[in-house]
């Protein structure tokens, strides 16, 4: 995993709540046996028109914003079904951070896994990114802020292990697979 | 000690390590449901550093999720048509061979939905933990397990250590009293409760579904109110185990038997939530007020009685866009609106049950000329039943298209999908855009309410024909 620590990027923003992982990524796309190659079809349904052409009015084909690494979106973001193909395909396409006030629960944890950090502000400062597409932010996950074009600093919350994970370019399989002797105590107490 | 409730109990007996300030729990897992569509990365982790899979013995594979549903390709009489999905059923034949991982392959006629055959085998049990790399996991929740979907990598957590490195969620308790009028079902309960939740409004947090309606239920309906506890945002959702439960479960090829079914049941007995057990949050509901429900929009939320109309969009620019995409437009009613394809079946709804309601309208009807009928049974054993007491029969005379098992239509990998544009009436769970194909447009119901629109040709309301 790509290690997170400090990400500096203008912002593209989908002003939409409740944008669910069907839409990151459509389940036809779902037959591939690897985790690469996704970010072609990351939001695929809105990103192309019937015909395979790029939708010109889809933020993420504005050449603007093709290089951006941050992703803002409205409430409840990922919901929906558990792929973790969401993440793959964002990460794919260079996307590092997403920013809402709530980000769905798998989605979350699936993105911590995969080097995307889920920022959750409140809905003041969310409401102003949203407001502000291609606004420039740095991502501190070192100290765990948001700054503004403005240079005011928003604290966010994420799990610690989680953090400790991402800062360091480490999986938790490392850790599970370290608890070996706890998980064998635990197989041998258990009475049935 | 203290009142706990059934989540705490199962989640503590799980702790290989309570969590810390600074990491998460590690929690056991008792059961590993594994698929096609989500586990071959896995798999490939455990390739790349060398790793068995721990307990073999705790992990079943089945194949469901883009499995073609017609016999002549199921059973290899004909090309699998979606070659990719040709590609991720081999991959897992070759992956559970070489980890020695139990696999229903396409053939086997224990095969089927991944939430529909862990219970139809008993190897669903109360006071279990269970997890699958598919968000619908919560199903088994009906039995008083903890069941929740979890992503590919930590599928690969799983394989290789039994474990996962969780924090502890918050509870929700969903209370519903008073019985449920003739015609309204397990379905549209679920969907009024996401509807008075919202989307999000369980994120963080595993439901208890309590009272008197919940009791009442049987195993199939409980499911269909479990299985869409991630459609308010909750990852799990729980029912007690009670002797409702113990029967289902009596004679199940994989559950207790004799002296262990004792055993088991004196530990299951003792799950239910402690009387002055605290939640964290509260939601009570009647159920003698609801009607039949169908969603209207593009998430499960998106709700109203049948007899209702399209809501208004207050301004709600993602509401006006839902309904742009739906073809819909404010004070419409839904009774009356035209329906091009009728789908039956999934996780949610694709049990003997909902197939049995399907038929009580179907019977002697026919499917309405112009509509496509597609009922999917959950699992072989579920096909081979309705085939063995006449449903099959029933369902076939009425027009309907039946097929092999598997997840078919919910979310169109296998290639059946519905029309950009087409009306869909569902029993599936999700109604997102885009979900059932592209620009395909859904409506979620029940087995009752999708029959009545199959017949009539229109959304109908299935009261006025049983
Ligand atoms: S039937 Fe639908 S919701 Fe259920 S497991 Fe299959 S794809 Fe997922």
């Amino acid at each position: 995993m790509q290690a997170f620590t400090r990400l500096r990027s203008r912002t593209a923003v989908i002003d939409s709540t409740n944008v669910d992982t069907d839409q990151i990524i459509p389940a036809r796309f779902l037959t591939t046996t690897t985790k690469e190659g996704l970010g072609r079809q990351l939001f695929a349904d809105w990103r192309y028109l019937p015909d395979g052409s790029p939708n010109p009015s889809f933020v993420l084909n504005d050449p603007r914003y093709r290089d951006v690494q941050i992703l803002v979106a409205g409430r409840n973001f990922g919901c929906g079904s558990s792929r973790e193909h969401a993440p793959w395909a964002l990460v794919d396409f260079g996307i590092r951070a997403v920013i809402s006030t709530e980000i769905a629960d798998i989605f979350r944890s699936n993105a911590l896994k995969n080097g995307l950090l889920p920022v959750v502000v409140d809905e003041a400062h969310a409401r102003w990114l949203i407001e502000h597409p291609g606004a420039e932010v740095e991502i501190d996950l070192m100290t765990r802020t948001l700054s503004l074009p403005d240079g005011e600093r928003v604290e966010f919350a994420i799990e610690p292990f989680a953090r400790h994970c991402l800062l360091h370019g480490v999986d938790e399989l490392g850790f599970l697979l370290s608890q070996r002797a706890a998980i064998e105590r635990y197989e041998a107490a258990r009475p049935w | 000690m203290s009142a706990r409730t059934l989540f705490e109990k199962v989640w503590s007996a799980h702790e290989v390590v309570p969590e810390t300030p600074e990491a998460p729990a590690v929690l056991y897992v008792d059961l590993h449901l594994v698929h096609e569509v989500t586990s071959p990365q896995a798999f490939s982790v455990l390739r790349e550093r060398a790793l068995p899979v721990r307990r073999p013995d705790r992990t079943l594979a089945t194949m469901d999720h883009s499995t073609p549903t017609q016999s002549d390709q199921v059973f290899g009489r004909a090309p699998i048509r979606v070659d990719a999905a040709a590609q991720q059923v081999r991959q897992l034949e070759r992956n559970a061979a070489e980890f020695g991982v139990e696999l229903f392959a396409l053939t086997d006629e224990r095969r089927g939905i991944v939430h529909v055959i862990g219970p139809e085998l008993g190897v669903t049990q109360p006071g279990a933990t269970i997890v699958c790399g598919d968000s619908h996991t919560s199903t088994h929740g009906a039995f008083g397990a903890l069941a929740f979907g979890i992503g590919s990598t930590e599928v690969g957590h799983v394989l290789a250590t039994q474990c996962l490195l969780q924090r502890k969620p918050k509870t929700l308790a969903v209370e519903v009293e008073g019985a449920l009028r003739p015609g309204v079902t397990a379905k549209d309960l679920i969907l009024a409760i996401i509807g008075r939740l919202g989307v999000s409004g369980g994120t963080g947090h595993v439901i208890e579904y309590r009272g008197s309606t919940i009791r009442a239920l049987s195993m199939d309906e409980r499911m269909t109110v479990c299985n869409m506890s991630i459609e308010a945002g909750a990852r799990a959702g729980m029912i007690a185990p009670d002797e409702t439960t113990f029967a289902y479960l009596a004679d199940r090829p994989r559950a207790p038997r004799g002296a262990a079914r004792d055993e088991a049941l004196a530990r299951w007995r003792a799950l239910g939530s402690d009387a002055g057990a605290r939640f964290d949050a509260r939601l009570d509901l009647d159920a003698a007020a609801l009607e039949p429900m169908i969603t209207y929009g593009t998430n499960p939320g998106m709700v109203v009685p049948i007899t209702g109309a399209v809501p208004g969009a207050d301004g709600d620019a993602v509401h006006r866009k839902a309904l742009e995409y739906m073809g819909f437009h404010p004070g419409e009613a839904m009774i009356g609106k035209p329906v091009d394809v009728v789908f039956i079946g999934s996780c949610t709804n694709g049990r003997l049950e909902d197939l049995e309601a399907a038929a009580r309208i179907l019977k002697g009807r026919r499917v309405a000329k112009g509509v496509q009928l597609l009922i999917v049974p959950g699992s072989q054993r579920v096909k081979q039943q309705a085939e063995a007491s006449g449903i099959a029969d029933v369902l076939r005379a009425a027009g309907a298209d039946w097929r092999e098992s598997g997840c078919s239509m919910c979310l169109g990998m296998n290639g059946d999908t519905v029309a950009r544009g087409a009306y869909a009436v569902s029993t599936s769970n999700r109604n997102f855009e885009g979900r059932q194909g592209v620009g395909a447009r859904t409506l979620l119901a029940s087995p009752l309410t999708a029959a009545a629109a199959a017949v009539t040709g229109r959304i109908a309301d299935p009261r006025e024909m049983i």
